[in-house]
C-alpha cells in the first residue's frame, strides 16, 4: 500500500515536473545565448495555452466560420499542437525584436533589458484580460480521457503524453545543441560573445532561433497544461512560470540538461512534500530544501562557476 | 431691490440644496461592491445584471414610493477586483464620495469580512447576498446578509452524506488561503466527527489559492479509504479537482458548497461534474412563482439561467427596498436615514424572498432553508433535497 502510494506520486511528480522543465527550458535557452533573463516567458507560455484555446474550439467548429468538414480530435489536437507552437515562436521573436534587439543595439545595460522583459511579460498579461475578459475559459477535451490502471496505479493518457512529450523534447534539443551547426553556433555564443560575430557567424539569427526554440516549448507546455489542467486564465503563466524560473536556476541556468533535472527536481519537491507533509508546508518545506541546496552549489547541479571579464 | 431679494433667495435655496443636506431630489443611491474583475468575474456579472433588471423594473413604473414621495433608484457599481484590498476602498469611496444610502456587496467572505468593518464603522448598512462566515455580521449591527451561514451548511453537508451515501469516513480537500472554503472546511470536520466519531475524517487535506496541481493530496484522499470527498472550493478550482480526482481512480461520491452554484461551472466542467451534489440557496431547475419569474426574466435579457448569487442579489436589493418602505419616508439627512434603514432592516419577518422565506434575527443572520442539489445528466442544478434548521 505505502509503496503504491509512492509510486503514484512517482507518477504524479513526473507530469508536474514535466512542465517546470519544458518552461525551464526557454529561461535556459536564452540565458545561455544572451544573458538575459526572460521574464515575460511564463506569459510567452500563457498565450501559448489560450492560441491552442482558439486554434482547437475553430478547429471544433464553434465559431460562426469553420472548416467545412469535421475532423477526428485526435488530428485537431496534432494540429493545434503544431500551429500553437508555430504561432508563438513568431510572438517569442516579435517581443525579441520590438524590445530586447533596440536595447541591444544601444548597449545598454543588461538590467534594463531584464526590466523590459517584466514589463512584457506583464503588457501580455493585462492585454490578455483586457482583450478577453476575466472569464475563465475551459480548453476542450481533446484527447478522450482513460485511466489505465497499471498494478493499482492509475495512469492517464494524458499524463503519459505529457511525459513522453517532455523525454522526446529533451532528446531532440539535446541532438539540436550538441549535433547542428546552429546548436554549435548557440554553444559559441554562450562561450565567448565577443569572438563570435568576428568569425563570421550571423549573431542575430542564432539569437531568433533561440527565441524560436524557447517559445516554441513553452507552447508545447502551454497546450499540454491546458489538456491537463483545462481551466485558463490570463494569470496562470504568472506563477507557473516564476517557479520554472527557480528551476532553471536550480539545475544551473543556461543548461539544457540543467532545465530538465531542475524542472523534475522542483516538481518531485513539490509534490512529495505534499504528499508526507500537511500541505499546508509545501512550499515551506519545498523552499527550504532549494535554498539549502543552493548555498551548497550556487551554480546550480550543471552550472559552472565562471569568472566575468571586464 | 425686490428681484434682487428674489434671485439671492434663489442662489441661496440652490445652494443649500446642493449642499449634503439636501443629499437627494429624487434619487436613492445604492452602491453595489462586487467582483467584476479578479478571480470571479463571473460572480460580479451575476450581481450586476440582477440588479440591472431590478433597478429597470422599479424605475420604468415609475419609481420607488416612500412615504408620500417617489423616488428614481440609482446603482453605483465598484469593482473590488476579487480582493480585499479593494472592497475596502471601495467601500469607503461609495459611503464617503458617492455618498450611498446602503451597500449591496461584497459578495465572498474574502471581500465581505473586511469591507464590513469600513461600513460598520461608518454607520451605513451594508447586505452582503452570499457571504457565509460568521465573521462578516459578527459584532456589527450595520452589516447584514442574505444566505445562510458557514456553520450551518457543514452540518446539512455531513448529515447529507450520511444519510444519502451511508458514508462513514470522508475527506475533506480545500483552500487553506481562503476564508470561505477553510471555515466550511472546519465546520464539516466538526459536525461530521461529531456523529461518526474522531478520527472519522481520514484526510483533511490543504492546497493554496492558485494551485493547480492537487495530485499529491488526491492520491492520499483516493487511498484514504474515505467514502465521500467534500471540497468547498469555487468554480474555477472544482473542474480542476474532479478531474484529477477521477484520474486518479477516485469513483465515489464528490460534495461541495454553495461556492459550486455558478453558471459557469459546467461551462467549466463539462461531463466531469455530473452526478455530483452541492448544498446552495435556490435551485433553478424545477423552480416555482416568484423564483421562476424571475429566473424568466433574467433568462430572456442575458441568455442563460441565473445562478445563485444573481437571486441572493436579488433578495438582498428586495430586502433593503423593505427597509427602505418601511422607514414611511426619508428626512433627506443622510446619517439619520442609514439609521432608519438600518433599524427596519432589524425588524424584517417572514419575507419572502425568491431563496426563500428569511427572518433577520439581532445579528444580522436570516434564518432560512439550505437546498441540496445534484447535478443531472443535462448538466442542470436540479433540486434533490431540502434541509432546514
Amino acid at each position: 500500500m505505502e509503496l503504491q502510494i509512492f509510486m503514484q506520486n512517482l507518477l504524479n511528480a513526473l507530469q508536474w515536473g514535466s512542465f517546470y522543465a519544458l518552461i525551464a527550458l526557454g529561461y535556459s535557452l536564452v540565458y545561455g545565448v544572451l544573458l538575459l533573463i526572460n521574464f515575460a516567458h511564463g506569459d510567452i507560455f500563457m498565450v501559448g495555452a489560450y492560441l491552442g484555446f482558439f486554434i482547437a474550439t475553430f478547429l471544433l467548429g464553434q465559431y460562426a466560420f469553420g472548416l467545412p468538414f469535421a475532423l477526428d480530435p485526435t488530428i485537431i489536437f496534432i494540429i493545434t499542437l503544431l500551429f500553437t507552437m508555430i504561432l508563438t515562436a513568431g510572438l517569442g521573436v516579435t517581443i525579441e525584436r520590438v524590445a530586447y534587439r533596440p536595447l541591444r543595439r544601444k548597449g545598454a545595460s543588461r538590467l534594463y533589458v531584464v526590466i523590459t522583459a517584466l514589463m512584457c511579460g506583464l503588457i501580455l498579461e493585462n492585454g490578455n484580460l483586457a482583450l478577453l475578459g476575466a472569464s475563465r475559459r475551459s480548453f476542450p477535451e481533446l484527447l478522450p480521457k482513460t485511466v489505465y490502471d497499471v498494478g493499482g496505479l492509475a495512469l492517464s493518457n494524458t499524463k503519459l503524453l505529457v511525459i513522453v512529450a517532455t523525454l522526446v523534447v529533451f532528446v531532440l534539443l539535446e541532438t539540436i545543441v550538441r549535433k547542428t551547426k546552429l546548436g554549435m553556433a548557440m554553444r559559441a555564443i554562450s562561450y565567448d560573445r565577443m569572438a563570435v560575430p568576428l568569425m563570421g557567424i550571423p549573431i542575430d539569427t542564432v539569437i531568433v532561433f533561440t527565441f524560436v526554440l524557447g517559445s516554441s516549448m513553452a507552447a508545447l507546455a502551454g497546450v499540454l497544461f491546458a489538456t491537463t489542467y483545462p481551466v485558463l486564465e490570463p494569470y496562470m503563466g504568472a506563477l507557473v512560470g516564476w517557479k520554472a524560473f527557480i528551476a532553471a536556476v536550480l539545475g544551473g541556468i543556461g543548461e539544457i540538461r540543467g532545465a530538465f533535472v531542475g524542472g523534475f527536481l522542483l516538481g518531485f519537491v513539490e509534490i512529495f512534500v505534499a504528499a508526507f507533509f500537511p500541505s499546508t508546508l509545501r512550499d515551506l518545506i519545498a523552499f527550504s530544501i532549494l535554498l539549502v541546496f543552493l548555498s551548497i552549489k550556487p551554480t546550480g547541479i550543471f552550472g559552472i562557476a565562471r569568472a566575468t571579464k571586464i | 431691490m425686490r428681484r434682487t431679494t428674489v434671485i439671492l433667495g434663489l442662489v441661496l435655496t440652490v445652494s443649500f440644496c446642493a449642499s449634503t443636506l439636501c443629499w437627494s431630489a429624487d434619487t436613492i443611491k445604492i452602491g453595489f461592491n462586487i467582483p467584476l474583475t479578479g478571480d470571479i468575474p463571473k460572480v460580479g456579472e451575476s450581481s450586476k445584471f440582477a440588479a440591472e433588471i431590478f433597478k429597470d423594473e422599479v424605475n420604468g413604473a415609475g419609481g420607488l414610493k416612500v412615504g408620500d414621495k417617489t423616488y428614481k433608484l440609482e446603482f453605483l457599481y465598484e469593482d473590488n477586483e476579487s480582493k480585499a484590498e479593494s472592497a475596502t476602498s471601495g467601500a469607503l469611496k461609495l459611503i464617503t464620495q458617492n455618498q450611498v444610502l446602503a451597500l449591496i456587496g461584497p459578495q465572498s467572505s474574502k471581500q465581505a469580512i473586511p469591507a464590513g468593518e469600513v461600513c460598520n464603522d461608518n454607520r451605513t448598512p451594508m447586505i452582503s447576498p452570499w457571504s457565509t462566515n460568521p465573521k462578516t455580521t459578527e459584532n456589527r449591527p450595520c452589516v447584514f446578509r442574505a444566505c445562510f451561514l458557514d456553520p450551518f451548511q457543514g452540518p446539512v453537508a455531513a448529515r447529507f452524506v450520511t444519510e444519502e451515501f451511508g458514508a462513514k469516513k470522508a475527506a475533506v480537500l480545500y483552500d487553506i488561503a481562503s476564508d470561505y472554503p477553510k471555515g466550511l472546511a472546519e465546520y464539516f470536520k466538526s459536525s461530521f466527527e461529531s456523529i461518526h466519531g474522531a478520527g472519522s475524517v481520514v484526510a483533511f487535506e490543504t492546497f493554496t489559492t492558485k494551485d493547480k496541481d492537487f495530485s499529491a493530496q488526491l492520491t492520499k484522499i483516493v487511498n484514504s479509504g474515505a467514502d465521500v470527498l467534500f471540497t468547498p472550493q469555487y468554480y474555477d478550482e472544482v473542474p480542476l479537482i474532479v478531474k484529477q480526482a477521477q484520474e486518479l481512480g477516485w469513483k465515489k461520491p464528490i460534495m461541495g458548497s454553495d461556492s459550486w452554484g455558478s453558471a459557469e461551472l459546467m461551462k467549466l466542467c463539462g461531463d466531469s461534474c455530473k452526478g455530483y451534489f452541492f448544498s446552495t440557496h435556490y435551485a433553478a431547475a424545477g423552480a416555482k412563482g416568484a423564483t421562476k419569474e424571475f429566473i424568466d426574466k433574467y433568462n430572456a435579457r442575458y441568455g442563460y439561467v441565473p445562478d445563485d448569487v444573481a437571486a441572493l442579489t436579488w433578495d438582498a436589493i428586495s430586502l433593503l427596498i423593505k427597509a427602505i418602505e418601511n422607514t414611511g419616508g426619508l428626512t433627506g439627512n443622510l446619517a439619520t436615514d442609514r439609521n432608519a434603514v438600518k433599524d427596519r432592516l432589524t425588524e424584517i419577518k417572514d419575507f419572502e424572498g425568491i431563496t426563500g422565506r428569511m427572518t433577520f434575527t439581532a445579528s444580522g443572520d436570516p434564518i432560512k432553508c439550505a437546498v441540496v442539489v445534484k447535478i443531472n445528466d443535462k448538466g442542470e442544478f436540479e433540486f434533490y433535497k431540502s434541509a432546514c434548521p
